[in-house]
């Protein structure tokens, strides 16, 4: 006789979502993810009835009001009349700048200190250590406030230069200024939608440069190609220079080009290109702090690299110098980059510590003197909250797309 | 700092209990009252050698305390930077809020506070190294100006140089501490703020003779201690306790005479003000003898001034617009009765 071994169907019951291991975890997920909403639902709906316990509606409006208030360095056009949404505008361009030239530097600091850790030189290696060993564990608030007060009180004030001849480079406790280049025949700015002016001799240079190197590269393109088919390659390194500086020397004499140096008129030095006390210190700061990070990134990422690698470099007779940047660089770019994403983030973030030497990043104007001033906490912190999550994101975005390009390719 | 600030704001937004109402009630249960101070400002709140807080602004959370508690000590400080004080006090992290601060309209209106007087009318000046041979704000056009950050100074400070065609470089600090910093290593010409607050910093300094305060003031301030709005009763008490020191020196009441003068007085108007007759107090919810138990702490409003920030202390400051209105001032104080 044979029996069917069907199961039996039996109709669902409700203790199935927990006793039965079929149901369990999406019932456990489900519950959690309700949980979370709840408590969202809570801080939100707490919030709107907080704000309006205090008589506050939540609206972006001040934003378009005159901020009232000046803004020391400005990359755009901007005066005291000027809207809340411009001098957010001003912090965030001034947040940004601190971020790329502070990611940069940190870069060139960290690859230099990583590489030289590894050095067979006893004293490098050592004094190497020690560095990275001060530098990322001193909190980089300190070393912000350390600079910026090293430079406020051992660099000489403006007026201690009175009467004296001063060169292309001026030091003063207030910050450096350059030289900047003018045009005695300029060619006028451009307005770019009320926001900035550029300058049509700068868009000239531009253009110029791009086009002969573009040529020169073209016309290495050209020898290259004669190589191949006469296997003899023509000389083209004087040309290839010419095409790049006669045009642009070319341009630069017609426009009347000249470095103008900064002089000190009444309190302060002006003309020149200044670069502020508070900008120098946090750029420091932040590049030695994140660099002593990122020297030790480095290192792991060399050290991860097989001996063997630079062994056979060494045994085809490359030099040392050579084997780390054409064997062993290359391979531990690799496990650098994803470390590096978040040394580059953090950078980002530690910027908002301007405020501390009064450098008027985002922080310091939106989350700053608009809250303050407008009384909007609420917005204005979203606001900040929604551009750190950008740029960190956009930052990150980069970065991982880099990184994917560049990994090992696995087959 | 920062994070003190976005702390503070976060907890504006989410902490729920926050009474409104009732503010002296929540004081009495927890049985001290929360005021919110400079972080150190010499002669308005400073703290001495034993970490105890003193000075002109001091003396009214003090007074406060002692007209709910008859105990002066009841009180916890809470140092606030210009940035953090509004959150602060928009929070409920204090109840009283006595940190030189500015009467406006968008705070009074905006912000939702509530001004309960003036206890010095201000204006905001400059002070200059005598080395650089400045006498006018007029010459300062190019210079380099330390601002406190957070405070009315940067809107004025924009509206004064706007007005006079004159250019300048903005440096805010948070702190006055940090801003006496940068102004001291030349980092800045000029440091703007009240020119109580110059007299005061001026008088911390190594060399106070070296500085200069310019003759020009550029703005009102009258600054005042501020509540949250809604509660009327809390705001009450502490305007009141106010007018009680200034009417208490318009009536020659002092620390050392106000016992005696409660017992002993046939003045009625002082009968009134010490809770001897009128049941004033009652009406507001604290005793009948707030006024007297405040005026005992620090003396009457010319006490305190005197103490703190008058001729004979290192601040050095006249009475001026602040001397009664009897004696050529503007300080006025509505009758108790």
């Amino acid at each position: 006789m044979a029996t069917t071994s069907a199961p039996p169907s039996e109709p669902f019951r409700l203790s199935q979502l927990i006793n039965d291991t079929r149901y369990r975890g999406a019932t456990i997920q489900i519950v959690a993810l309700i949980l979370l909403m709840l408590t969202f639902a809570w801080l939100v709906d707490n919030t709107i009835q907080n704000l309006e316990a205090l008589g506050k509606d939540f609206n972006f409006s001040f934003l378009w009001t005159s901020a009232g208030y000046d803004v020391n360095q400005r990359l755009i056009e901007y005066d005291s009349q000027s809207s809340h949404a411009r001098a957010a505008m001003l912090g965030i361009l001034n947040t940004l700048i601190l971020a790329v030239v502070g990611c940069v530097t940190a870069t060139v600091i960290g690859v230099f200190v990583g590489v030289l850790r590894l050095s067979n030189n006893w004293i490098v290696s050592r004094l190497m250590t020690v560095f990275i060993e001060v530098m990322r564990n001193v909190p980089v608030l300190i070393w912000i406030l350390i600079v910026v007060a090293v430079v406020n009180e051992s660099l000489p004030t403006p007026r201690s230069f009175k009467g004296e001849e001063t060169g292309a480079f001026v030091l003063t406790n207030r910050g450096a200024y350059f030289p900047e280049p003018l045009f005695t025949n300029s060619l006028g700015d451009i307005d770019v939608g009320g926001l900035f002016l550029v300058s049509n001799d700068f868009l000239m240079f531009v253009a110029v440069l791009g086009l002969s190197i573009w040529g020169a590269g073209k016309m290495s393109e050209w020898a290259t190609k004669r190589q191949n088919e006469t296997g003899v390659r023509p000389q083209i390194l004087l040309p290839q220079l010419a095409l790049i500086v006669l045009p642009t020397a070319i341009l630069l004499f017609s426009l009347g080009f000249y470095l103008g140096y900064a002089e000190l008129k009444g309190f302060n030095f002006k003309g020149g290109t200044f670069v502020r006390d508070s900008f120098i210190g946090l750029w420091i700061a932040l590049s030695l702090y994140t660099g002593a990070f990122i020297a030790e990134n480095v290192r792991a990422g060399v050290q991860a690299v097989s001996r063997g690698q630079s062994e056979a470099s060494a045994a085809l007779g490359v030099t040392p110098g050579r084997t780390m940047s054409l064997v062993v660089l290359p391979q531990a770019l690799r496990i650098i980059i994803p470390p590096l994403i978040s040394q580059y983030l953090n950078l980002t973030k530690n910027t908002s510590l301007a405020i501390a030497v009064g450098y008027m990043d985002a922080t310091g104007t939106l989350g700053g003197i608009t809250l303050n001033q407008t009384g909007r906490e609420m917005e204005c912190l979203l606001l900040l909250m929604a551009f750190y999550l950008v740029v960190s994101l956009s930052v990150s975005g980069v970065l991982n797309w880099y990184n994917e390009r560049v990994k090992l390719k696995e087959r | 700092m920062m994070f003190r600030s976005i702390l503070g704001a976060a907890v504006a937004s989410f902490v729920a209990s926050t009474a409104f109402a009732g503010t002296l009630d929540d004081v009495k249960a927890k049985g001290y009252v929360d005021c919110g101070i400079n972080t150190g400002l010499v002669g308005f709140a400073a703290p001495d050698a034993d970490g105890e807080w003193s000075g002109f602004d001091v003396a009214i959370c003090q007074a406060v305390a002692a007209a709910v508690f008859g105990d002066a000590t009841k009180v916890k400080y809470k140092s606030l930077t210009g940035k953090t004080r509004f959150t602060a006090l928009a929070s409920g992290e204090v109840d009283l809020l006595s940190r030189n601060t500015t009467w406006t309209f968008s705070r009074d209106v905006d912000l939702g506070f509530e001004f309960v007087g003036v206890n010095y009318y201000d204006g905001q000046g400059f002070m200059v190294p005598k080395e650089l041979e400045v006498g006018s704000a007029k010459d300062l056009g190019g210079a380099t100006v330390c601002i406190q950050t957070g405070t009315t100074t940067e809107l004025n400070l924009a509206d004064y140089f706007r007005a006079n065609g004159m250019e300048y470089e903005p440096v805010p600090i948070e702190t006055n501490t940090e801003a006496q910093q940068k102004y001291l290593s030349g980092a800045c010409d000029v440091y703007t703020t009240d020119a109580s607050g110059l007299a005061a910093t001026r008088a911390s300094f190594e060399s106070p003779g070296d500085h200069v305060v310019l003759p020009e003031i550029i703005s009102k301030e009258p600054l005042g201690p501020l509540v949250r709005h809604g509660d009327n009763q809390w705001g009450d008490i502490a305007r009141w306790t106010l007018n009680a020191l200034v009417t208490a020196e318009e009536l020659g009441v002092t620390a050392a005479n106000a016992d005696e003068m409660a017992a002993n007085s046939t003045n009625p108007e002082i009968r009134r003000l010490l809770g001897a007759e009128g049941g004033l107090g009652a009406m507001l919810g604290v005793s009948d003898d707030f006024a007297l138990n405040a005026i005992k702490v620090n003396g009457n409003y010319a006490e305190i001034f005197d103490a703190n920030i008058g001729p004979e202390t290192a601040i050095g400051l006249q009475r001026g617009l602040n001397a009664l209105y009897k004696d050529g001032g503007i300080l006025y104080s509505p009758p108790f009765r």
